[in-house]
Parts: C-alpha cells; sequence; structure tokens
C-alpha cells in the first residue's frame, strides 16, 4: 500500500491541540482545522461547532489534491500554500510534513502577513509531532500483535448491520 | 488508508464508488442518504455540473455505529464516469479503504463497463494498490431495464475473480444497502488483520 494507516494517539493528539490553541491565539484566527490528506478531519480549536467540519475536511483534501494535480502539470511538486479570500472570512490551507493539511480561518481581526508568519512557525512544531507519530504507527503495525483491532471478532461486525 | 484515531475514540475509512458515466454511482449514495436516520449522516456533497453530471465527486460521511468502544465512520466517494475526467478520478481513489465497481446492466454500456473497470485497475495501480488486494465489490445496476444482460454475461465479463457481487436498481434502492454492508464489512475485517 501507497501509505500506512494513520493512528493518532492520546499523546499526540494533546500535542496537535496545544500546538493549534497556540495557533489560533498568535494569528487571531477564528477556527483552524487539522486535516489528513484523504479527508478526514484531525482536529479542530476555535469556533468549530459554528462549521460543518466533516464537510470543510473532505472539500479541503479535494482541493489540495486538485491544486496538486495543477502543479504536476506545469512541472513542480505541490502548491504548499493556497490562501481563498472572501468578502468577511478568509482560509490559509497550508501543507505540512507533505502529510496533514492545515487550514486557517480569518476575519479582518487579522491579516495574511500574520497567519502566514505564525503558520510557518506552527508547521514546524506539528511537523515534528507528526514524524514521531508516523513513526510510531510503524512501528505499532511491525508489532501487529498487539494491536487491539486484532480482537475485533466476527460477531462485532456482524452487530453492526443488525 | 483508514485513520484510526485512539484518542477520540473513533475508526475512519473511505468507500469509492466507480464506474461508467450515468451507471448509477451518485444515485447509489443519494438512496442511501435518503435512507438513512438524520443522526447517522452528515452531509451530502455534489460537486456537479449544471446537468447533474458528476464534476469532481460525490462525498457522504456515514456512521455505523460502535465496535468495541470506537465510532466507525465510513465516507463515501463517487468518482466522475466520464472518460475524460480521468485525472480527477485518481485524485478521489487517494487514500481508499474499499471500492464498489458500479456495472451498468445495459447491453450496449458493457464496453463502457469494460473500459471503466480497466481504468479502475490501472489508476489503483499508479498509486501503489492493487485491485485483487483491496476490498472489493461489484454491484450490478439497472437490473430493471428491459434489456439487462444476464448475470452469467456479465459475470464473465466483468467479476473472473469472483468477488462479492450483487444485483442492484438503485434508483429504487434494491441491493444499495446490501453492497455498503458487503463492502463495510471487508474493510473492518481488514483492519482487524491489521492490514
Amino acid at each position: 500500500m501507497s501509505n500506512p494507516t494513520l493512528v493518532m494517539y492520546e499523546e499526540e493528539s494533546r500535542e496537535v491541540n496545544d500546538a493549534l490553541e497556540r495557533l489560533l491565539k498568535e494569528a487571531n484566527a477564528t477556527v483552524i482545522f487539522l486535516v489528513d490528506k484523504n479527508g478526514q478531519l484531525i482536529s479542530g480549536v476555535g469556533e468549530t461547532e459554528r462549521f460543518d467540519t466533516t464537510s470543510i475536511a473532505s472539500l479541503t483534501a479535494g482541493n489540495i489534491a486538485a491544486t496538486g494535480g495543477l502543479a504536476k502539470l506545469i512541472g513542480e511538486k505541490e502548491f504548499s500554500i493556497l490562501f481563498h479570500e472572501g468578502e468577511k472570512d478568509n482560509l490559509h490551507i497550508s501543507i505540512v510534513c507533505g502529510r496533514v493539511i492545515l487550514v486557517v480561518l480569518f476575519d479582518s481581526r487579522s491579516s495574511l502577513g500574520l497567519v502566514r508568519l505564525r503558520v510557518k512557525k506552527s508547521s514546524e512544531e506539528l511537523s515534528a509531532i507528526f514524524q514521531k507519530l508516523l513513526k510510531k504507527s510503524e512501528e505499532r503495525v511491525r508489532r501487529s500483535s498487539d494491536f487491539s483491532f486484532a480482537e475485533i471478532t466476527d460477531d462485532d461486525i456482524d452487530n453492526l448491520f443488525s | 488508508m483508514s485513520f484510526i484515531n485512539y484518542a477520540s475514540r473513533e475508526i475512519n475509512c473511505k468507500i469509492v464508488y466507480y464506474g461508467p458515466g450515468l451507471c448509477g454511482k451518485t444515485t447509489n449514495l443519494q438512496f442511501i442518504y435518503q435512507q438513512t436516520a438524520p443522526e447517522a449522516k452528515g452531509k451530502m456533497i455534489s460537486l456537479a455540473t449544471e446537468t447533474e453530471r458528476t464534476l469532481f465527486f460525490d462525498f457522504l460521511p456515514l456512521s455505523l455505529g460502535e465496535i468495541r468502544g470506537f465510532k466507525t465512520r465510513f465516507h463515501l466517494y463517487t468518482v466522475p464516469g466520464q472518460v475524460f475526467y480521468d485525472a480527477s478520478r485518481k485524485l478521489i481513489l487517494k487514500g481508499v479503504d474499499g471500492v464498489v465497481f458500479v456495472a451498468d446492466s445495459h447491453e450496449e454500456r458493457m464496453d463502457a463497463n469494460v473500459e471503466s473497470l480497466e481504468n479502475l485497475r490501472t489508476n489503483l495501480r499508479e498509486q501503489g494498490y492493487d485491485l485483487d488486494k483491496l476490498p472489493y465489490i461489484i454491484q450490478y445496476n439497472k437490473r430493471d431495464v428491459p434489456d439487462a444482460m444476464a448475470i452469467e454475461d456479465l459475470r464473465r465479463e466483468l467479476n473472473p475473480a469472483h468477488v462479492p457481487e450483487f444485483e442492484a436498481c438503485a434508483t429504487s434502492g434494491e441491493g444499495v444497502f446490501e453492497t455498503l454492508k458487503a463492502v463495510a464489512k471487508l474493510i473492518l475485517i481488514d483492519l482487524k488483520k491489521g492490514k
């Protein structure tokens, strides 16, 4: 398979959330999401309840995938930053660690310059966490005997559909 | 590639509905959306042209319930079936956990079925996947049309490996949930094996 299963553990989940909370404050953003490149929402901080987070995650990943396709057509590896400007709200979307997507929503209380600056700093921090996480996932998969999903029985699966 | 979150105790998986243009991929998702309780589904998104042909993808998030304390969420995607949207189809296959191939039972669509299945195999290979190793189901859709091909003929052309197959009529919903359940089950069995 091209990519191993992404697994998020509680320790790293806390570290990711702390980093996002810091970025939210420092960039004066409204809400921040972290999305897997396949469209799964990893985490969100700020006024998340105002938004359909699942749809945002899926469309962001579609957006990154489409612009990535465009990049390849003109000979670029990828476009690592996308910016969408609206009347009131703006979206700053960037790729972290080549694997996850950082989405920052901000309004006139912040500015593109500030967001770019703070995102750059946070990206390094998040990259370190994800590199650690990917290594940990790979080790866990190699030692598949202690992978708790092995305990799932056929009955458990059947019960989902009854 | 599923996403397991121990912090929020969730398993997220991606299912892609593939098939030739107008075979009923979007109709499958629409029926699932209509028949699912509001608390188990999210918003269905269709990125379509003005004539309702899928332009990029349809997306439907579904929650199936809990398994050993983990919420299971399935993200259902369709690809655009029209031949010239191949670049978009490749993108949607990224990170796929299971595939449903929706075949059109109309006799005159047989060539389109074969071409689309070949295209699926090629596009998966480009992403580093092997269709024979993925959770994979075939749905023979539009069984209600007057000139529907015999199942044996469809099977011979499209399912030489004898993967699980279902007859369906997506407009009335026949076979739609059976197909979804079968692919979801195969994905969970794979997850159990730690693939």
